[in-house]
């Protein structure tokens, strides 16, 4: 396991207030990391400095082998470097089909001359159609985004994800809006792109982060409080004063 | 090798008119509609038509034509230009240069050789220097007329200039993100600069005078305006048709996937890795160019060209077209600049009888724009699909059937990511 993305001494201020103070952070390329905190810790804008939404005002952040800074780059330059991203709030494109949406997050060139002389290829919908159905949308591939439910446009913004193909997902709180079983479901999911890419998943759901079986960074105040496996750092005073005992 | 995937199916390849049934609509109607002017004209048919509205109707369909870009890049990929006329007019500037260096260049040449001394070639440029710029006080020929004499060339100007400026404008406009209504006041700023760096008589093309004579078209003069006015008409209906299916092809798509989504919500585009900045500026620049070609050939038509034509009105007047028309449509966009620049040239050239309330006479070309304006609010307000939603009641396309709630649920309770800071709960 080699490291993928690092940040170091990273922080960063909104109109004074520290939301993020002296962060670091280490993933390796596979594994699977959750992230969990109380509401305001830091962990959206966390997600936000990575993918180059919130430029930090101070610290590093190193990408890949070559170590190549992501604050030098823009979000699509980012995101084409293979970091995709679940948005806590659900946000797909509400006025075009599942299919669209899923066709537009698909792996390919993506300048706007690739884009114009683009040809469907039968590789293309393939993959679409096995990514439906790994995220139970194909009798809804042709209905307008905007027509799902909350948990399915939680599913269909996974799909987009792992249509990507990226080397690093982050994920915003997935689970949010889905049933028992879809959560599992979701686990299940999360747990097979780990086994060849760097995951980073937020969550509140504890059961949900059981589930994942791994290494667990507490947020707080912008910076990390605990590392470890869940028992561990559920056993620590301090996470138990700030998170839990509320 | 075994599938698991027993039901993989090919990729859906249907063809481009399959998938898209109303470009095949709108050009069966454009035919017609040609064909049927063709057979009604003074040239060609029974001269039902006069040649002054053959005219009309040629400009008409340029006006369509431009504004099926201003959808493209407004009504699809959200980017509220209000500047794209300025390059209709740039369009226009560019041929008019020729049209008039040329008429001038035969008038001065057979004036000239009836002397008894054969005028050398500088005696000629000068001629037609002095001819052109008199009005404004020179006979010099600015910089920018140095192609006027090459008909390629200008026509090569058609295509550069607006398209150069688009580039670079909207460069620096998308590179520093201005978007949204600042990006609007930006375009009409830009227009406004050119409308009033036009209108001053050093700008070296001829001031508030502008160019005229442009109806004569050098080396036809043997045709006659009759026939010109349909060869214009059909060149206008050709432009139309085929900057339709090159809009209905760019819209359709991965493409139209994808400004659609810049529209909708251009951050996410970003994530998803997609440029957003060069998708813009494609679109706008693409527009721009294509706007100009349908100045190239309206202005012909209109017969003169002056730096009013740019000003910033013009500009919005086109947004409101298409707004009337329906955003999001091409054909919405071509009905509504039909519909409106032909009742606006019908009400503000005297066609609308007056109307005498007893106290006080409604004079149409007085009242139009007001009519215009609340009906542009009207449709705003109230119908915002425009005309071409009457079109949804013959195709049953309807709004989202919703089942489900739209969330969001316990666990994702921010309107938008990272927004509005909250205080802890
Ligand atoms: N753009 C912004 N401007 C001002 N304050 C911000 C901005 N983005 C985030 N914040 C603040 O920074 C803090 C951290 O926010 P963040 O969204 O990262 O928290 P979080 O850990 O994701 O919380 P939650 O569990 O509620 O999603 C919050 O107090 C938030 O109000
Ligand atoms: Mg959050």
């Amino acid at each position: 396991m080699s490291t993928l993305l690092e940040l170091s001494g990273v922080s960063v201020s909104f109109d004074g207030f520290k939301a993020i103070n002296n962060l670091s952070f280490q993933i390796g390329e596979p594994e699977m990391r959750a992230i969990i905190g109380p509401n305001g810790a830091g962990k959206t804008t966390f997600m936000d400095i990575i993918t180059g939404k919130t430029r930090p005002d101070e610290g590093r952040v190193l990408w890949g082998e070559k170590g190549v800074s992501l604050l030098s780059m823009s979000e699509s330059q980012i995101a084409q470097a293979g970091i995709g991203r679940k948005f806590q709030k659900p946000t797909v494109f509400e006025a075009q089909t599942v299919r669209e949406n899923l066709a537009m997050a698909l792996k390919n060139k993506r300048g706007p001359f690739d884009v114009l002389f683009y040809r469907k290829s039968a590789e293309g919908a393939a993959r679409i159609d096995a990514i439906a159905e790994e995220i139970g949308l194909t009798s809804d591939l042709a209905r307008p985004a905007g027509e799902l439910s909350h948990g399915q446009k939680q599913w269909l913004e996974i799909g987009m994800l792992l249509a990507q193909d990226p080397r690093l997902l982050l994920v915003d709180e997935p689970a949010a809006g889905m049933t028992p079983s879809e959560r599992e479901h979701t686990t299940d999911l999360l747990k097979r792109a780990a086994q060849t890419r760097a995951v980073v998943v937020v969550e509140h759901d504890m059961e949900f982060v059981r589930r994942l079986d791994c290494k667990v960074t507490v947020l707080h105040e912008g910076s990390v409080l605990a590392e470890g496996r869940l028992d561990h750092v559920t056993q620590n005073k301090d996470v138990i004063d700030v998170y839990l005992g509320r | 090798m075994t599938f698991t995937a027993t039901n993989a199916r090919p990729a859906p390849r249907r063809s481009f008119i399959a998938q898209n049934p109303s470009v095949l609509w709108f050009l069966l109607a454009l035919a017609v509609f040609t064909l049927g002017v063709t057979l009604l004209s003074e040239a060609t048919g029974t001269g039902f038509l006069s040649t002054s509205f053959v005219k009309t109707l040629g400009k008409t369909l340029c006006l369509c034509l431009v504004a099926i870009a201003m959808d493209v890049v407004w009504g699809y990929c959200g980017i509220l230009s209000l500047g794209h006329m300025a390059f209709f007019g740039i369009g226009g500037y560019a041929i008019g240069m020729w049209l008039m260096y040329a008429r001038t260049e035969i008038i001065v040449t057979r004036s000239l050789m009836a002397a008894p001394i054969p005028p050398t070639e500088q005696e000629i440029v000068d001629s037609i220097g002095t001819q052109i710029f008199g009005v404004v006080g020179s006979s010099e020929f600015p910089l920018i007329w140095s192609f006027a004499d090459s008909l390629f060339l200008q026509l090569l100007m058609v295509i550069a200039v607006p398209g150069l400026l688009a580039l670079v404008f909207g460069w620096l406009a998308f590179r520093s993100r201005v978007t949204g209504v600042y990006l609007s006041i930006l375009t009409q700023a830009m227009t406004l600069a050119l409308s009033l760096y036009l209108f001053q008589n050093d700008s070296g093309l001829r001031g508030n005078n502008g160019l005229s004579g442009l109806q004569n078209i050098p080396g036809l003069e043997e045709m006659g305006q009759a026939t010109l006015s349909i060869v214009f008409f059909w060149a206008s209906a050709l432009a139309l048709g085929m900057g339709y299916v090159m809009f209905a092809w760019v819209v359709s798509g991965k493409m139209g996937s994808v400004i659609r989504g810049i529209r909708d919500n251009e951050a996410r585009v970003r994530f998803l890795g997609y440029p957003v900045e060069r998708f813009k500026l494609f679109v706008f620049t693409l527009t721009a160019v294509v706007a100009a070609i349908a100045g190239a050939l309206y202005y012909p038509q209109a017969g003169i060209i002056n730096p009013a034509e740019i000003a910033p009105i013009a500009s919005i007047y086109l947004a409101v077209w298409v707004a009337i028309g329906g955003r999001g449509r091409l054909y919405g966009a071509a009905i509504g600049a039909a519909f409106v620049s032909l009742l606006s040239s019908w009400f503000t050239g005297g066609g609308a009888p007056d109307i005498n309330l007893g106290f006080y006479r409604i004079q149409w070309t007085d009242w139009w724009l007001i009519l215009l304006g609340l009906s542009f609010v009207a449709v705003t307000l109230f119908a915002p699909k425009g005309i071409g939603g009457l079109f949804d009641l013959l195709s049953h396309r309807h709004a989202p059937d919703r089942v489900g709630d739209y969330g969001p649920d316990k666990g994702a309770l921010r309107a938008e990511e990272g927004s509005e800071p909250e205080e802890a709960k």
